[in-house]
């Protein structure tokens, strides 16, 4: 169970918004993150960690800089969630960790709400406007990737040492993957 | 099969595959810049303690986005990216020379072959019959790793153009319009199909145009089936022999999109999105402040060539400053042997080594609070260049230079 706070976007938030690409070029992720959502008061100003950020259609869209994912995990953003996102920011969001949720209905989150996430049941509780809203559970196999921090170190468990990726890993992955996708 | 899943089914090592499937596949060539790759170097030295990259030939480096460097941070990066190359004795760390993608389309990628990218636009091949797209850092170093990554096989959708080009209308044109129609997020997950005989029409030059804004839609791919001209491209490029993949008469798409290019006039997408598209007439004598001719979309000879013959023997308003940058060192001695570079600078523009440039807000070309920008790169999002109270129009190369001689947003076929 996740509880936080909201902070609100529209529809299409690309990766630019999230972190300008005049700031890719620096040295750590930690210095890139100081600049994450640096043009958007509601979070430049008023973000904490721990809270959430609530968007509508493809969240994400645009470039396929590993930085935005990573900024907002940095940051401390403990969800994102969005009716749609962006291809290759989920996959990035999923390799490193950071948590996103499908939700029809996140168009009815407001700037402020506070949240309780349960991936598990496949619920957000709305604990603001006292209400319920229905997510797509996650597979399997990316909740596993989220609870082990990211893709690497989920298979990092997995193989048991650090001598280099295997391809059969990999491919289970896939198979257990299409299993809870299709 | 559909010549996509028969790509991925031959790099897949199986007789078949379908939409939906989960599969690995081999890698031809994986691709990364200097935007993202430092990250991808941590991934690949520190997490997955990776000592040799799989094949020194296919791990492509390529700094475009931040050079030629304006700040140390950006020199630090490349420093980092060129011991990468050394240490990794790669073959191929391109510098300076070149936007990744041109380089790629250039130098390396053929039809039939499967790429990765760590940068969005990697679907540009597509033009050529490649798949390719764009991933992320961490999917990068897992394909250093290994020469390998996990793809779900894509519907597609086939996007059929008819119709004889009108003048002063152009790929680009066909690009905001089909973007348009299918929303930011219509293609996510998809691939984009092009066929019909106004795509056989077309320059490769103009094809990379199309399939290079198919991300735009979300496209993980872009694709058009390889012809005579990508035969000769291909020839000139000093890169023959590959197998030519074709659809199988079941092939399946999706759904079928059809256009006549005879319909299609000039198009402008407007600020803070891509699918914000209307007919340039909406925004004729729209004062601009400055225009950029050059990216991945819009930088090759053909694209110089088109804004060339508009701007030859003219000026530039005194009201914008233009930008000229040729997508590749072989693309600007092109332009220089056949007099284009002299052509924009007797008009008052100026030109700047290959690269990304104004495409991306990381060297120069920036715009300041309240300018309009108009550009022939392929994203007029927020802040991407410069001041986030700037604002960024697309349209092609004709309209671009037609607009620089009035500093408003001109039709082309006024001037051509």
């Amino acid at each position: 169970m996740i509880k936080g706070r909201t902070i609100k976007f529209g529809d299409n938030v690309d990766t630019d918004q999230i972190i300008p690409a005049q700031y890719l070029s620096l040295s750590t992720i930690q210095q890139i993150a100081t600049h994450t959502f640096e043009f958007y008061g509601n979070f430049a100003n008023d973000f904490k960690p721990g809270d959430m950020i609530s968007g509508n259609d493809n969240f994400g869209c645009g470039s396929s800089r590993e930085q935005a994912p990573a900024v907002l995990k940095e940051r401390g953003v403990s969800a994102v969630i969005a009716r749609s996102f962006a291809r290759i920011f989920y996959r990035n969001a999923i390799n490193i960790g950071l948590l996103l949720v499908e939700c029809e209905k996140a168009d009815e989150i407001r700037q402020g709400d506070v949240l309780e996430i349960d991936t598990q049941k496949g619920v957000i509780r709305n604990i603001t406007s006292d209400s319920n809203l229905e997510i797509t559970p996650l597979p399997a196999f990316m909740q596993d990737i989220l609870n082990c921090g990211g893709i690497v170190k989920y298979i990092d468990n997995r193989r048991g040492d650090h001598d280099g990726l295997e391809c059969r890993d990999r491919t289970q992955l896939a198979i257990i993957a299409q299993k809870n996708m299709t | 099969m559909n010549a996509i899943e028969k790509i991925i089914a031959t790099h897949a090592g199986l007789k078949t595959v379908k939409p939906g499937q989960i599969v690995d596949v081999k890698l031809d060539y994986v691709m990364a810049n200097d935007a993202t790759t430092t990250l991808s170097i941590d991934v690949f030295q520190k997490e997955l303690k990776g000592k040799k990259v799989f094949d020194r030939e296919k791990v492509i480096l390529v700094m475009d986005h931040y050079t030629p460097c304006c700040s140390v941070d950006a020199a630090e990066t490349h420093k980092k990216m060129r011991q990468f190359g050394r240490d990794q004795e790669l073959n191929y760390v391109y510098d300076g020379v070149g936007v990744c993608h041109q380089l790629m389309l250039e130098h390396h990628a053929k039809p039939g072959d499967f790429i990765i990218g760590a940068d969005s636009h990697t679907c540009s091949y597509g033009a050529i019959g490649t798949l390719s797209t764009g991933m992320g850092s961490t999917d990068v170093a897992v394909g250093w790793m290994e020469g390998k990554v996990w793809i779900k096989v894509p519907f597609a959708i086939k996007i059929r153009v008819s119709g004889k080009w009108p003048q002063g209308v152009y790929a680009k044109d066909l690009a905001l319009k089909v973007i348009s129609d299918l929303t930011a997020k219509g293609a996510t997950y998809k691939a984009l199909v092009f066929e019909g005989e106004a795509i056989r029409d077309l320059t490769v030059s103009e094809r990379v145009t199309l399939c290079n804004m198919g991300i735009e839609a979300g496209a993980k791919f872009a694709y058009m089936q390889p012809d005579e001209k990508v035969k000769t491209f291909m020839k000139e490029m000093g890169r023959e022999g590959y197998p030519l993949i074709e659809d199988d008469e079941d092939a399946s798409y999706e759904r079928v999109l059809t256009y006549n290019v005879e319909d299609l006039v000039p198009q402008i997408a407007y600020p803070h999105s891509v699918d914000q598209v209307k007919p340039l007439s909406d925004f004729e004598g729209l004062e601009i402040d400055e225009v950029f001719l050059g990216a991945c979309t819009n930088g090759r000879f053909e694209d110089l060539e088109t804004a060339a013959a508009i701007l030859k023997g003219k000026k530039i308003s005194d009201k914008v400053r233009m930008l000229v940058t040729p997508a590749s060192n072989a693309v600007y001695m092109k332009a220089l042997e056949r007099g284009l570079i002299g052509t924009f600078m007797e008009s008052g523009a100026m030109v700047s080594p290959p690269g990304c440039s104004a495409c991306f807000g990381g060297t120069i070309g920036l715009i300041g609070p309240g300018e309009r920008l108009l550009t022939t790169a392929n994203r007029n999002f927020k802040g991407r260049v410069g001041s986030p109270d700037g604002e960024i129009y697309l349209a092609s190369p004709a309209t671009a230079a037609a607009s620089a001689l009035y500093g408003r947003i001109t039709d082309p076929r006024k001037v051509i």
